[in-house]
């Protein structure tokens, strides 16, 4: 498995490819469109995380010393920075995760969709993902 | 006729790009622009009276109060109102609504009733229910038509002797609708009931004769109606203003104070406690001064036909949903294309340099009735041209296709 930096890195070649934003946006609808929907029995109030535009549902599971999320979104262009941020994130150890960082999002040109002041329930989704890594990674160590 | 050209100039804000593309605002339900007399009268204040008012014998602390005091009276004159200490200065409709929710938790007892509407502006419920949670009251709520409209048959029948108070607003920002407050003034007034009109979205468009329409509380909002952020007023009828308590205590706002006991200052200063926005309150008759010289009427008139046009040039573009269809409308349109996210079309025309507003409004109920995760909503001016909404349609279809 590719680590998160060479994934994160993968990301910006790809949008480096797209000089206007339309393209941006536009690759970001496509992939918001195959994002792997989450499993239904997941899309309830507490897997929710509101934002005031857009909420977003995500979840995670612990596979094999990996985190594994799956998440969806009401809005297309948020499930498309969702999809980039499941790619990058899941399907590595929860050290990692909690180490990461989402820098990328600003590099690829979408840093309003990390900001706060647009209330689409993906900041919130980040913390809850980096939540997530840090309860498995301490259910695993007091395991051993 | 109107010189929308001349008039779009005085707005500097209006003159810039974004992201490449001239500015087309069409987020005035949620601030309007300054006119360049406005942000004059901001920073001559500033840079000739500047002072703290009511309290010094000096020069400067004098042609403060004065400009202050001015502004208190061009707003009672402009509503209507008996008295300029009718006229209290706040910091907008949320402000003024919380005042007189705080002070009618001393007239609330259990049992007693509050009348809100579904489409009312989350500053004209929480408020409300603060109220009820404090004294045992029962919030009510009248219901809306599938158009948008309230129902009046299941207003006058929620009416009580138990109702206390009725709060509405003349115009929903959510939906446009404008609401028959005169009828609803009376019937409230039939059982006894006091009523509060929120006027955000109705007085940057329309005349309010307080006096005629007999409300016992009008809240305007300065920011929607041209002036700065931070100052708004609310009327309220004198023997209401004496009888309810103020709602914030300290300077200004006393007559004498001791340990023992404090004395409140008669109208409006029991209300206005503190150091206000001198600089916003000045600028709020710059405003008003500035729309009454284009005149309400033909504000209103202008207004109505460019929305008129916006009603016609979206409903050409295929899977256009208006929300909200009331046969009485003003300065707000709010829809949705087929099934896409508001927020995902927001995104679009922001980038195309068209500023809507997306979401729920601050009006979740509203959405909830209709059984959708908010609009996305155009909301005119007085600078607004043909234009505008042309750029508007052009990018709806752009993100439509963008989208589908
Ligand atoms: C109908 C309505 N009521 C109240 C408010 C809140 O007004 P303010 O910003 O002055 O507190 C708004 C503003 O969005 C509004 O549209």
């Amino acid at each position: 498995m590719a680590s998160i930096q060479d994934i994160q890195n993968d990301i910006i070649e790809e949008f480096d490819m797209f000089e206007e934003w339309m393209e941006k946006y536009e690759h970001i609808i496509e992939l918001g469109k195959t994002l792997p929907l989450i499993d239904a029995q997941y899309k309830k109030e507490e897997h929710i995380i509101k934002g005031c535009q857009s909420q977003v549902w995500l979840h995670a599971e612990f596979q094999n010393g990996n985190v594994i999320y799956t998440a969806d979104s009401d809005a297309i262009m948020t499930k498309g920075i969702i999809a980039l941020l499941v790619r990058t994130f899941s399907n590595q150890q929860p050290s990692k995760i909690v180490n990461a960082n989402t820098d990328f999002i600003d590099q690829i040109g979408l840093k309003e969709q990390l900001s706060p002041t647009r209330a689409n329930g993906l900041l919130s989704m980040v913390k809850q993902m980096k939540l997530y890594a840090l309860a498995f990674q301490s259910k695993n160590t007091n395991a051993c | 006729m109107l010189n929308i050209a001349k008039i779009r100039a005085q707005f500097p804000a209006l003159h810039q790009e974004v992201h490449g593309h001239p500015l087309v605002y069409l987020d005035n339900g949620a601030t309007t622009q300054k006119p360049q007399a406005v942000i004059d009268a901001i920073q001559q204040y500033y840079a000739e009276q500047n002072s703290n008012i009511h309290r010094g014998v000096h020069y400067l602390s004098q042609l403060a109060t004065d400009a202050y005091e001015a502004s208190r009276t061009c707003i009672q004159k402009h509503l209507n109102a008996q008295h300029s200490h009718e006229i209290i200065f706040t910091r907008g409709i949320t402000e003024a609504i919380n005042l007189v929710a705080h002070g009618f938790r001393s007239v609330l007892k259990i049992g007693d009733e509050i009348i809100v509407s579904t489409i009312e502006h989350h500053s004209n419920i929480v408020p409300w229910q603060m109220a009820c949670d404090a004294t045992g009251a029962k919030l009510q709520i009248i219901p809306m038509d599938e158009n948008g409209a309230l129902k009046m048959d299941a207003f006058h029948a929620l009416l009580s002797e138990k109702t206390k108070l009725v709060a509405v607003n003349h115009i929903s920002n959510a939906l446009g609708t404008i609401n028959p407050i005169k009828e609803m003034i009376d019937a409230a007034h039939q059982v006894g009931a006091a009523i509060l009109i929120d006027g955000a979205q109705a007085a940057p468009h329309l005349s309010i004769d307080v006096q005629e329409l007999d409300a016992d509380f009008y809240c305007i909002s300065g920011h929607k109606m041209y002036a700065p952020t931070g100052i708004g007023a609310l009327y309220g009828k004198e023997k209401w203003l004496n009888k309810i308590p103020p709602y914030q205590g300290g300077g200004e706002m006393i007559a004498t104070v001791s340990f023992e006991e404090t004395t409140y200052a008669d109208l409006p200063h029991k209300f206005e406690a503190g150091t206000p926005n001198i600089a916003g309150g000045v600028a709020f008759k710059t405003a008003i001064d500035w729309l009454n010289e284009i005149g309400l009427e033909n504000i209103a008139q202008y207004e109505s036909k460019l929305l008129q046009y916006a009603s016609e040039r979206l409903s050409e573009i295929d899977g256009f949903r208006l929300i909200g269809n009331a046969p009485q409308k003003a300065g707000v349109i709010s829809f949705m294309i087929n099934d896409l996210h508001p927020y995902d079309i927001g995104m679009i025309l922001d980038k195309l340099g068209i500023a809507v507003r997306t979401g729920h409004h601050c009006a979740q109920p509203v959405m909830d009735a209709f059984c959708i995760p908010g609009t996305v909503r155009a909301s005119l001016a007085i600078y607004n041209t043909k234009d505008d909404v042309d750029r508007l349609v052009e990018g709806v279809k752009k993100a439509k296709s963008m989208l589908s």
